[in-house]
């Protein structure tokens, strides 16, 4: 376990490995059709659910995977802050840009791949927009970035259930949703 | 405030473009993915399993766009881009994230090809039904504003659609399930306005 600790970010070895997934992940993306620009508006529409079927199944396979593995030691966490503040008020910006753009930063490369022409422009807002945030980044860490800030939370903290009763559970939620989502369209 | 003028001006550019009325679109019909969702999801989420275990990393997207607006700032502004509080505490550094998108876009590039679904354009098929033919400058403004918003968004919220949609979900962070939420709502509201008013 030690060495997964240290950053091996530049090591030959694991930049293949991020060439690999990356390769497969965009492969995924523009088969799954969500490199389409009407099928993530269609989502956003509430009329085509392909996003959702997508991210939902992710969710059930990657968390039974994850936290199996978890649980015997062979993979670590990375667990993103709970900022109330930040999540919600990004949240929401990122949202509107999302339908604006209707590509989002991952699937605009899947667009980009098919030779949707106009990802060119959305990854030029992505790159301007990310400098702008940088260059208000001193003002943001003094404000909205500690507004309800609970640190590392997650769902078992919350919940009080143990991940091994809680996965489970959220299988059947999911799962639940998935065929409603299948009944109602 | 100076984002909520910028947001605003941009929801009525379609209205001011809007010479002739904007056609109804059913997002349906065209044609969606080749593969099953599910599948798709289920593969994604084995995909995960492999990235944690392998690489110690989980899929995102987003911070690499801060990566090469770091890199570029550095170029042309060095001093100014290495005083900014976001580049001293994530340097811009090619890595796993970089290579990863630079896959991203082979293996899309090939699910295209091999679905002979590479199709090259500026303008989408549904875009040119609701607002156009000529419609070159409106689509790039909001594919340029759309894109400063995301950057943007996700900078603050801490990730996007694959880094706190997917990754962070599944990972059961509580900051993830409320981001992935106010994606959705901010996202739903706004394609209301652009698509069915």
């Amino acid at each position: 376990m030690t060495d997964l600790t240290k950053p091996q970010d530049s090591k030959s070895s694991n930049l293949q490995f991020g060439l690999l997934f990356g390769i497969v992940f965009g492969f995924l993306l523009q088969k799954g059709g969500v490199g389409k620009f009407h099928v993530l508006i269609g989502q956003l529409l509430l009329e085509d659910w392909t996003v959702v079927k997508i991210m939902v199944s992710a969710v059930i396979v990657g968390m039974i995977g994850l936290y199996t593995l978890h649980s015997v030691g062979r993979v670590e966490l990375h667990i993103k802050a709970t900022k109330l503040g930040p999540n919600i008020i990004g949240g929401l910006l990122f949202g509107s840009g999302f339908a604006l753009a209707a590509y989002c930063p991952g699937t605009n490369i899947a667009a980009l791949g098919q030779g949707n022409w106009d990802a060119v422009v959305v990854a030029m807002g992505l790159i301007a927009g990310s400098y702008l945030f940088a260059e208000m980044s001193s003002v943001i860490g003094r404000t909205i970035d500690n507004w309800g800030d609970y640190g590392k939370l997650t769902l078992p903290e919350v919940t009080h259930l143990p991940a091994r009763y809680l996965v489970p559970l959220l299988v059947v939620i999911l799962t639940a949703l998935l065929w409603a989502v299948e009944k109602l369209n | 405030m100076k984002l909520i003028c910028l947001y605003l001006t941009v929801l009525t550019l379609p209205a001011m473009a809007m010479a002739a009325p904007l056609e109804p679109v059913d997002p349906l019909d065209y044609r969606g993915g080749a593969w099953s969702p599910y599948l798709v999801g289920g593969l994604i989420g084995v995909l995960s399993w492999l990235t944690f275990l392998l690489s110690n990393k989980a899929l995102g997207a987003s911070s690499q766009y801060a990566t090469a607006a770091g890199a570029l700032g550095k170029a042309i502004a060095p001093r100014h881009t290495t005083s900014l509080k976001y580049f001293r505490d994530n340097p811009p550094k090619f890595g796993w994230g970089t290579m990863l998108i630079i896959g991203m876009l082979i293996g899309a590039t090939a699910a295209a090809i091999t679905g002979d679904e590479f199709a090259p354009g500026f303008l989408p098929e549904m875009w040119v039904d609701r607002f156009g033919e000529e419609t070159f400058l409106l689509r790039g403004l909001t594919a340029f504003a759309g894109g400063i918003f995301m950057a943007f968004g996700a900078r603050l919220a801490g990730g996007c659609t694959s880094g706190h949609g997917i990754s962070g979900t599944m990972q059961l962070s509580v900051g993830s399930w409320i981001a992935a939420t106010c994606f959705f709502i901010g996202g739903i509201a706004t394609a209301f306005l652009l698509y069915r008013l």
